[in-house]
């Protein structure tokens, strides 16, 4: 065998130089023929380990909200997803949002020696190391999850800064429902605490309606083992709630009969009932992220417009578009089945005229709720809808794209 | 041993689903002892119930608020720092609605536990974990007075920290019932 390698490196060699010369010489290759070869990126030993993307592919993620990440006193390190870029629905696990609090700490914890503690109100306390869990019957779900301080603004100039802190995953673990069965939960059990083992211990309180519903405890992520900045190598997963809820670093789960007001939960009290209302659970959300800001598109005729939807309220049922700044919606395709919880990724076939035009989507989920406009949200909070005006709660409303004659894309906000 | 295993299943099948769900069904993870419960568990309830021995005073936690370095980030009277203030800039007054004043944890949490638990979870940046129970509670008193919530003479121990009356009462909303497959809010946008 080692005898033909050179041969066949001779053959390669000269293959290229004989296609580049027909290249040069003439304006389509002739029958037969093979068309120029790329340039060849040499094996080594790093490629058969872990494999890069191209060197062409320079997609990153942003410091979100224009701040340093860590910002001087090192309070957040938020980083959003290039979601301009997106393809398909998972997000890859080097691209997706980030969001934690101090700083950009990453606790490095040995999956040997992680425990996962369940106790509280429950018959039969337990503790289970990461092998432990992985002997429990398993789940691989897709699911978004995204920060609740994902909002556009005026100033955004693209989806990655409008958008960019939400993202999609595939995520594989045990139902949390099963370790709390496994535990035995007591009556009078109304919420649980989910604790993570970072410097600060978050923690937030939920609903034990959410636990027995659907919320995973997570060791794998696309594919893999959960990212460091991901929660490894344990995270909570509780689908369609607001991120903070997505315990990173896992350790404890208390069962508790009342909100336990620790740590996350006092930021999470509303003077407005309705706001109260409107936290958790995330409402009906899409966006086109092609064309988005800052993109330009060379010429009328035809493109698919794309974009990503999701809702915290289950799958999503229905995408619109228009392309007249909501006079006209037409239904956009999905490609492929809507999960629950996850994004889904939606096209419009649109032929441009060349003219002045703004983009929207809107969505509906399988419950029935309908992604808003800002006015109706200024309207249902009998507020004036002006420059002022600032969605309470999380921002899930509809975001324009204005095309310019000479096709650049720009924010509808500005 | 075939049996032995199908048996007790069989016999909780006949009793009904409910009887299957009150034992374990994998029979893995390892019961902690109350004592690794009581070292993990540092979720401070607003009963307080799991506070540890120790107790504090509004003295002693204002030489520890310098001693430990926390006037370097949230300022020498808790409103100079750049991290979050600890103290309201907004006065009280017949007029000045608490929720107006700002959100000051040590002011607007509707326990004084949470205070408690935030510090002893989350504080100081950098040596979370190393205070000692004594100077949460210490730390805690010192907080709550400059607020005004508590008089200069009181010591917070396990008892006592529970039975602070803060002031927002019970004047925040109360929190939704969350099920499943169901809008967050009726009538929202429309």
């Amino acid at each position: 065998m080692g005898s033909k390698r050179p041969a066949r490196r001779e053959f390669l060699k000269s293959g290229a130089a004989l296609a580049g010369g027909f290249t040069l010489g003439a304006a389509a290759p002739a029958i037969g023929q093979t068309p120029a070869s790329p340039k060849m990126i040499k094996g080594d030993k790093d490629q058969i380990a872990y494999g890069d993307r191209s060197r062409f592919v320079t997609s990153v993620r942003i410091a979100h909200g224009g701040r340093p990440s860590p910002d001087a006193f090192g309070l957040v390190f938020h980083v959003a997803a290039p979601l301009q870029d997106s393809v398909g629905v998972i997000t890859p696990s080097s691209l997706h949002f980030v969001g934690t609090t101090r700083g950009s700490y990453i606790p490095e914890i040995d999956p040997r020696e992680h425990r996962l503690m369940i106790h509280g109100m429950v018959d039969r306390p337990l503790t289970f190391t990461m092998e432990d869990l992985k002997r429990l019957p398993s789940v691989t779900r897709l699911h978004f999850i995204e920060c609740a301080g994902n909002r556009s603004s005026r100033r955004a100039k693209n989806v990655q800064e409008s958008h960019g802190m939400t993202s999609c995953a595939e995520w594989t673990g045990v139902l949390l429902s099963v370790l709390l069965k496994e535990c035995g939960v007591k009556g009078g059990a109304t919420w649980f605490v989910a604790e993570g083992s970072e410097e600060v211990k978050g923690a937030s309180s939920m609903p034990i309606a959410k636990a027995m519903d659907d919320c995973l405890v997570a060791y794998g992520m696309n594919g893999e083992a959960l990212r460091p900045q991901q929660g490894f190598p344990l995270r909570l997963m509780a689908p369609g709630f607001e991120g903070i809820f997505h315990t990173k670093y896992l350790r404890r789960i208390k069962v508790v009969d009342r909100y336990y007001m620790n740590y996350n939960d006092y930021g999470h009290l509303d003077q407005d009932s309705k706001e109260a209302a409107l936290s958790y659970q995330i409402g009906p959300k899409s966006v086109i992220t092609f064309p988005s800001g800052g993109q330009q598109l060379p010429g009328k005729g035809f493109y698919e417009i794309s974009g990503l939807a999701w809702s915290g309220g289950g799958a999503v049922k229905q995408v619109e578009v228009s392309t007249d700044g909501g006079k006209k919606w037409n239904k956009a395709e999905f490609k492929g089945t809507p999960q629950r919880m996850a994004h889904a990724r939606f096209g419009y076939q649109w032929n441009w005229d060349g003219k002045e035009a703004e983009l929207l989507s809107r969505c509906t989920d399988e419950i029935g709720q309908v992604q808003p406009s800002r006015e109706q949200i200024a309207k249902f909070w009998n507020k004036p809808f002006d420059e002022t005006f600032s969605v309470p709660g999380l921002d899930n409303s509809m975001q324009p794209w204005r095309i310019a004659t000479d096709g650049s894309v720009t924010n509808g906000h500005a | 041993m075939g049996t032995r295993r199908v048996l007790p299943i069989a016999f909780a099948l006949l009793m009904g689903g409910s009887a299957l769900a009150q034992g374990p069904t994998y029979g893995v993870g390892r019961t902690p002892s109350a004592e690794e419960i009581r070292a993990w568990d540092i979720s401070i309830g607003p009963t307080g119930e799991e506070l540890p021995p120790g107790r504090g005073t509004v003295k002693e936690g204002a030489l520890i608020y310098r001693a430990k370095g926390c006037a370097g980030c949230h300022g020498a009277t808790g409103i100079e720092g750049t991290s979050p203030n600890l103290k309201s800039k907004i006065p009280a007054g017949p007029d000045v609605e608490l929720w107006a004043r700002g959100r000051i944890l040590p002011l607007r949490a509707p326990f004084a536990t949470t205070v408690w638990d935030y510090i002893n979870r989350a504080m100081p940046l950098n040596r979370e974990g190393t205070l000692t129970a004594d100077e949460v509670y210490a730390l805690t008193a010192f907080l709550l007075y400059i607020n005004d919530v508590i008089p200069e003479e009181v010591v917070l121990d396990a008892q006592s920290l529970p039975k602070v009356k803060m002031p927002i009462g019970d004047k925040y909303a109360s929190l939704p019932e969350w099920k499943p497959r169901t809008p967050r809010l009726k009538g929202y946008p429309y």
